[in-house]
């Protein structure tokens, strides 16, 4: 027995790496999302104590003795809108065929990612604080951490699509606009954290 | 005009691969049916595994004044390795499995997107589930003893999350972007919209499980200050195993409804749309479950507290179950203009969709802070029925495709024997337990409790039926293994059905399609055969 359909043109997938970059962006995104609830609920449920100054009552949830350096937070936090701008170079690059430059977007965007890692480290090594010294202390590696490892897969991701380029992959702009959308969803991720566990505490 | 040959697969037959040849194909075989039939057959072995734990509690609990059966130190760690079974296990491998294998097929596409990821979800659930197998083994798990291995505990389950996301993310991608031309979002099949909705509900869900898993992780294994070291893994971890985040899997067996009851009556889908919406509506559950809090309807306040609490129980509780209801009451609106013939696939998917209508509509009620049924069994019947009534829509959708999956046609009248003695399992193992939570029988446990009513028969029923469901289980692997032994060729579209998957050779070949067909519909094969099969045409 036989069945007859009408056939169709030969087609690829459309936009596949795209649409699941975009999935594993969501995925990312609910990730963290879940941890910045889990962090606020706790922060919510924290005692209340005189702040240093003594002027006003605060939650009792980040240890007295504890300081952020701000300036290495904060420099991440400007840092991630740059890599996104530098991955949407890149996409501008692909698009005009431009493979020099699109390459040396990619460049950028993996220096940004490793600078990123630095900085990380270097708040962690400011802080010096242990990881078992409290709920506060636990948490706090627990969740920039997490956001420590979205970043080297946007690293790597950056890698990958930067060797392909090199590698002189012209056709690659599907893979480069998919780069670009993971790292706005990672600038989008990190400015929710930031602002939640460096500027909220 | 596509003329397909459905004879294809006949130049393979003759070849008998060698056992290591053999396994070396199934290990590294990046054909999504291949994928989906190992995540089936792994997922209808814990799906047993469950069954007989579920018996043995049953059992148990029959003397809840001293243990006789199992060990009272471990029953702890016993009850989360079996919830973990039941949900992560069986209910959501065994439906992604039968996903990953059909979906491609039915959306005209002659691969899965990123096969070797599917490929990865598989063998990494599988991995996963081992961990979690020897932390238990090795006193770990929630209330465990060993440190390690309660550690072991969380990295496994953390891994089965990953693997289940990662197959998610490649049936979600298939239906997204590799659909046969023509082929619009409206009109794709009713099992590859479930298939989608879940997906992607999952793939926003399981996450959360997994960012608490890190903060989990990292308190047990360094601190135990936040979260009440492996006391707390339940504690925090519990919501990834009740309702209503299981809605979120479940819509799949719903869709094999939606799917096989058009095609029974032989007529098409009414009122699709709503069919869709409702099977939409299923996953709405994913809002109640990353907020992780138990959304009850208190009409002890005030108007307006009762107010304020009924908007977030109808939103979180409500939704899912109107879902429910809606899809399984308008894919049975096909019946209305259409002849049918009650045939094996849409016997056990109605059975199915109907325990999951029982234990959607028991979540409701259990929700209700009046009905005061919190931490009784009431929730493990919920659990029961709803992952009971899943494997049983699983059955209805392993029949409705083995043509395809297996180059094989069930017999009908088994099967719906199978089906049957499943859903006389599963009323039997859930509904004592609804009686006994109405008595204050206490979850998770197998003794020290004790109230007025006969616990022994309760319990004893309960066991039963979950020894009727295993009996149901081993019964379908049976007829499945002894038809597929028995060499008997399945005709290409013995269902006389809709979708694409029914155009192409049974079994389906490698890469499905000799040539991707265009389509006009929702019914594409429906459009290709002569009017006359289509009753009211």
């Amino acid at each position: 027995m036989t069945l007859a359909l009408p056939a169709a043109p030969q087609q690829s997938p459309r936009r596949q790496t795209l649409v699941a970059t975009a999935l594993v962006a969501a995925s990312a995104a609910m990730l963290m999302a879940g941890m910045l609830a889990m962090w606020l609920k706790f922060r919510a449920g924290a005692p209340t104590r005189e702040s240093s100054d003594g002027l006003k009552i605060i939650k009792d949830w980040m240890p007295k003795d504890v300081t952020i350096p701000e300036v290495a937070a904060n420099t991440m936090f400007v840092t991630f809108p740059v890599a996104a701008l530098m991955a949407q170079w890149a996409v501008y690059c692909a698009k005009r065929k431009d493979s020099q430059h699109r390459s040396l977007a990619l460049a950028i965007v993996a220096v940004i990612g490793l600078a990123i890692v630095n900085a990380q480290v270097a708040v962690y090594a400011q802080m010096e604080i242990g990881l078992a010294d409290g709920a506060f202390q636990t948490m706090f590696y627990a969740i920039t951490g997490t956001m420590l490892l979205l970043v080297a897969g946007g690293v790597a991701f950056t890698l990958v699509a930067l060797f392909r380029s090199v590698g002189g992959r012209d056709d690659d702009q599907q893979v480069i606009s998919a780069h670009a959308l993971y790292w706005y969803s990672l600038t989008a991720i990190f400015t929710a954290m930031w602002f939640v566990v460096y500027v909220q505490k | 005009m596509t003329t397909i040959d459905t004879q294809v697969g006949a130049t393979t037959q003759g070849t008998v691969p060698s056992f290591v040849t053999a396994t070396g194909h199934w290990v590294t075989s990046a054909d999504h049916k291949k994928i989906g039939r190992l995540f089936i057959g792994w997922s209808l072995i814990h799906a047993i595994e469950v069954a007989v734990i579920g018996a043995l509690f049953g059992f148990e609990r029959i003397s809840p004044s001293h243990m006789q059966i199992l060990n009272g130190d471990s029953i702890i760690q016993l009850d989360a390795y079996y919830n973990h079974l039941l949900v992560l296990g069986t209910l959501a491998p065994l439906l992604l499995g039968i996903a990953i294998a059909v979906v491609p097929m039915q959306v005209g596409s002659k691969a899965i997107s990123f096969p070797r990821l599917a490929q990865f979800s598989f063998w990494s659930w599988l991995f996963g589930s081992g961990l979690v197998l020897v932390s238990i083994l090795g006193n770990g798990g929630p209330g465990g003893g060993n440190a390690d291995m309660v550690d072991l505990y969380l990295l496994g389950v953390a891994t089965v999350c990953v693997a289940l996301i990662a197959g998610s993310v490649s049936v979600a991608t298939t239906v997204l972007t590799s659909r046969a031309p023509g082929m619009q979002l409206d009109i794709i099949p009713s099992f590859s919209w479930s298939a989608l909705v879940g997906s992607i509900a999952t793939l926003l869900s399981l996450p959360v499980a997994i960012g608490t898993i890190i903060y989990l992780y990292v308190d047990h294994e360094h601190a135990k200050v936040a979260f009440d070291g492996n006391s707390g893994v339940s504690k925090w971890l519990g919501w990834v195993l009740t309702t209503p985040q299981i809605f979120v899997f479940v819509v799949m067996a719903l869709g094999v409804l939606a799917e096989v009851a058009p095609v029974t009556a032989r007529t098409r889908q009414p009122q699709r749309a709503a069919v869709l919406v409702g099977l939409a509506l299923v996953t709405t559950a994913v809002l109640g479950a990353v907020t992780q809090t138990s959304h009850m309807l208190d009409t002890s306040g005030s108007g307006s507290d009762t107010i304020k609490s009924a908007i977030f129980f109808l939103l979180f509780n409500g939704l899912p179950l109107l879902g429910v209801v809606a899809s399984v009451a308008v894919a049975l609106l096909s019946f209305k203009d259409g002849s049918p013939s009650v045939n094996a696939p849409f016997g056990a998917a109605l059975l199915g969709a109907f325990m999951v209508l029982l234990g959607a509509l028991s979540s409701f009620i259990a929700h209700i802070t009046s009905v005061d049924v919190a931490g009784t069994t009431f929730a493990e019947g919920t659990t029961l029925a709803i992952v009971y009534g899943s494997v049983l829509a699983s059955v209805g959708a392993l029949t409705y495709w083995a043509p395809k999956l297996w180059g094989v046609v069930l017999p009908d009248q088994k099967v719906l024997g199978v089906a049957a003695l499943g859903t006389i399992g599963t009323v039997l193992a859930a509904l004592p337990l609804f009686i006994a939570g109405f008595q204050k029988q206490p979850k998770g446990a197998a003794f020290g409790f004790d109230y007025d009513g006969p616990i022994a028969l309760w319990n004893l029923i309960s066991g039963i039926g979950s020894l009727l469901v295993v009996v149901s289980v081993l019964g379908f692997i049976g007829l499945l293994v002894k038809e597929v032994r028995s060499g008997a060729q399945a005709p290409d579209d013995p269902w006389n059905a809709h979708t694409l998957e029914w155009s192409i050779p049974s079994p389906a070949p490698t890469n499905n399609f000799a040539e991707l067909p265009k389509v006009f519909s929702s019914e594409p094969l429906l459009d290709a055969k002569p009017a006359h099969q289509e009753v009211g045409s």
